[in-house]
């Protein structure tokens, strides 16, 4: 038991030195380096100067002129990047569908008129509760009302949507997906 | 399931597979000290490391020092950890001045990080400073991951010595596996994940403007900091109106590598790699789920390299392969298939062009149902347990299998090196019972598997289940713990049985709605991770010990040969018959009955 102290001592602090120390500040120093906007938070600034946000970081919005985000279940506000979460409820909690009602009807009273099934992506929260994007479905959802509320042309935003749809990684990785923080700042640059 | 779901499973197999063989020679070579070029680049340095801490690396030990120090460095491993928690409020790096962590939380986040399971009753990002997250839990992501690895060399060290009484040296094994295997991979992997837009810095967290302004209400308090109440008791509330968003960075791309190559799983931020700059985008997914099998399955290669028959390892890796492949295309269509509550109110979970529908409660759209439902199995496969989707979300089986790839004992894949180190166990119980049942006397690799050995692989494979169901059985029984499930009726002793699951066989993911971060389950799973991590790792090492000192039998007419088919089958037989067997009654009160409740609920409709 005695004779290991030694090695035993020496060698975490020399580990924890190396590994925690050297290797944290090393890949810090070359991600500054290589990746200085990425390993920031990929933020994106404004011509004042000013940060308009992460094109990571999904925002909420709930205005009818806005392409609405995943819901989200982090306290005490929605997209509150300090404490990401998502909601824990099982599948078969009254709670969740109760939840899932609820977002349906507000996306309903948002958009009398629109008789189409609402996508699963639109109704439920995700996993982090920052999720950036919205499935295609979900954004072209919501183009009727965004329509209305703007006095646009359904074609023009389907068209604007369209455009800022990413496909699968490489083709084969992930989910078609559309980043809903981005897409509503162009739209906000349009007027 | 659609064809681009199952393209992406396969494309993902092929690729593990394929890495296995150079990954596994290279970890044989570096574990012979046989050159490769960065073992005699970094020779000198690996050399002063020795001299510093009075190490003599040709000097090996008996399988009692080899343990001795294993759990003496463990030990330190785990109080330095408490420590830095304990006072991270005094310390530097601290930018957001986060308290110091509660004594029992700490312990068990010391437990955790030691034992390399990485449950984590607290919330990164509101709980870790900057120092403790590099000082104390990177620093762990290493040393017990490369004390799994060790622990494997050891036992294969067992097989291929003969009357020999020395099976390695613990300091030698460790920083091997540290300096070349773990670092290295780590420092690749960290960089292309920043690319991808996992952030890696010391600054405080960023503020940014929102785009639409949010309100909500919080109660209002009072000049000494109680909430106030109105004349009829119930608090009183005030608006408030949020501008702009604070985002949550810092060094987070370092410790995400290491936590998925050492089989560790603790993020950095809380909810782990559902996050958006823990995870970013499609490709960085597949880069993190691809290093979390990476290492078990390189592994396997390396034992058949080590014992000189690479079929042997070829024959476990099958085994391996054939059980996390059957259960992808069970959990897979399970989350595609969707909650029928939603169908019910009318929501389109059809998978199409445009979305990928299906049971989207807890998923991120860039990783939709194939990636979170295959992330689910391949993290509880291996003893990784990070998660990029709420697990507690899932549907009733989808989220059984995670629970069952636990509770057969993490040796589908597993913890690196004790992944491998389980599976050894259950070889040595299949030659075994076996041997018994065709009148053949038990043999592995050339080593009698007699009495002494066969107690010892029955203890390691015994001590989980004990603590997995002893530990619920607590739990549910007293009130202390019932009061932390969230979810009512069998999903609730699901949160329980996962959580004990989880904890009890060193995995570390979690039915995220149970409340851990309680004195009640910090101390709980704190000890149950304790026992299922050196009461393991100190029986295999007495069995390489053992294996060491015997002879090595020729192969004979009466040898049955363990690289075929055959016994793949028996392997994964006795992998799954202990495992059904032991859990199957727990699982019928949990997901079994919620799934029966899910559909009935449906066919009352």
């Amino acid at each position: 038991m005695v004779k290991h102290l030694r090695p035993a001592v020496m060698l975490f602090i020399i580990l924890s030195v190396l590994t925690g120390v050297v290797y944290p500040a090393l890949v810090t120093g070359l991600a500054q380096l290589l990746f200085p906007g990425q390993a920031n938070g990929s933020l994106m600034s404004a011509e004042n100067g000013k940060v308009k946000g992460s094109s990571l970081i999904g925002q909420p919005f709930s205005s009818p002129d806005h392409f609405w985000g995943r819901p989200s279940a982090t306290g005490p506000f929605p997209y509150n990047a300090g404490a990401s979460s998502g909601s824990n409820l099982g599948p078969t909690n009254p709670a969740l569908a109760d939840a899932v009602k609820a977002r349906l009807e507000a996306l309903k009273a948002a958009d009398p008129g629109n008789e189409t099934p609402v996508p699963v992506d639109l109704v439920t929260v995700s996993g982090s509760g920052l999720d950036p994007h919205i499935s295609p479905a979900a954004a072209a959802y919501q183009v009727p009302r965004i329509a209305k509320a703007r006095k646009m042309s359904a074609d023009k935003l389907s068209a604007l949507v369209a455009a800022h749809t990413e496909g699968r990684q490489w083709g084969l990785f992930g989910e078609p997906r559309v980043n809903v923080l981005a897409l509503n700042l162009a739209l906000d640059a349009l007027r | 399931m659609t064809s681009n779901s199952l393209l992406q499973i396969v494309f993902y197999m092929a690729v593990l597979i394929a890495l296995a063989k150079p990954l596994g020679s290279y970890m044989a070579k570096i574990y012979d000290d046989e050159p490769v070029v960065i073992n005699r680049w970094l020779a000198p340095f690996e050399a002063w490391i020795y001299r510093l801490s009075g190490v003599n690396p040709q000097q090996e030990m008996r399988w009692t020092d080899y343990a001795i120090a294993l759990l003496v460095f463990n030990l330190l491993g785990g109080l330095a950890v408490f420590g830095l928690q304990s006072l991270q409020a005094s310390l530097p790096l601290n930018p957001q001045n986060l308290p110091n962590v509660s004594p029992d939380s700490a312990f068990n986040t010391a437990v955790s990080f030691a034992t390399n399971t990485n449950w984590q009753g607290y919330g990164g990002e509101v709980t870790m400073s900057y120092l403790t997250q590099m000082l104390g839990l990177t620093v762990q992501n290493f040393v017990s991951a490369a004390t799994g690895m060790a622990t494997l060399v050891a036992l294969i060290r067992g097989f291929t010595r003969r009357k020999a009484d020395i099976i390695g040296n613990f300091w030698v094994d460790m920083t091997r596996s540290t300096l070349y295997i773990l670092m290295p991979l780590s420092l690749v992997l960290a960089l292309v994940l920043v690319g991808q837009g996992v952030v890696q810095t010391f600054s405080p967290y960023q503020t940014v403007s929102l785009l639409e302004r949010v309100s909500y209400e919080q109660p209002k308090l009072g000049a000494d900091g109680v909430a106030l109440q109105d004349a009829s008791g119930k608090p009183e509330l005030e608006a408030v109106e949020v501008k702009e968003q604070m985002i949550a960075v810092g060094p987070a791309a370092s410790q995400v590598a290491i936590k998925q190559l050492g089989t560790n799983g603790g993020g950095f931020f809380n909810v782990n790699s559902a996050h958006p700059l823990e995870n970013p985008t499609p490709l960085s997914n597949f880069l993190e789920m691809l290093s979390i099998l990476l290492i078990p399955a390189a592994l396997c290669y390396t034992f058949g390299m080590m014992v000189g028959d690479t079929r042997q390892g070829w024959a476990i890796l099958a085994a391996m392969t054939l059980m996390l492949v059957a259960l992808i295309f069970v959990t897979v269509p399970a989350e595609q298939s969707g909650n029928p509550a939603f169908s019910a109110l009318g929501v389109d979970q059809i998978a199409s062009a445009e979305q990928s529908g299906g049971n989207m409660e807890g998923k991120e759209t860039r990783f939709g149902i194939t990636n979170s439902a295959l992330w689910a199995v391949v993290t509880t496969a291996a003893s990784n347990g990070s998660v990029n989707a709420m697990h507690d979300s899932f549907t009733p089986i989808g989220g059984l299998v995670p629970m069952w790839l636990m509770q057969l004992g993490e040796v589908v894949f597993g913890g690196v090196g004790s992944g491998l180190y389980g599976m050894i166990m259950f070889a040595i119980v299949a030659v075994f019972v076996s041997g018994l049942m065709i009148g053949r006397t038990p043999e592995y690799l050339g080593k009698k598997i007699e009495a002494y050995e066969m107690k010892m692989a029955a203890i390691t494979i015994l001590i989980p289940p004990l603590m997995v169901l002893g530990g619920t059985a607590l739990a549910v029984l007293l009130e202390v713990g019932k009061s932390s499930i969230f979810n009512p009726g069998a999903h609730g002793f699901s949160e329980v049985l996962y959580a004990l699951s989880s904890a009890g066989n060193n995995n570390g993911s979690a039915f995220g709605g149970l409340s851990a971060n309680t004195p009640f389950y910090n101390t709980l799973l704190g000890v149950v991770m304790l026992f299922s991590r050196y009461w393991l790792a100190v029986p295999v090492l007495a069995i390489a010990g053992a294996l060491a000192a015997k002879k090595i039998v020729p192969v004979g007419p009466g040898t049955l040969p363990t690289h075929t088919p055959l016994f793949i089958v028996l392997l994964i037989g006795t992998v799954l018959m202990v495992g059904a067997l032991t859990f199957v009654p727990a699982l019928a009160l949990g997901p079994v009955v919620e799934h029966l409740q899910m559909l009935g609920a449906v066919a009352a409709k």
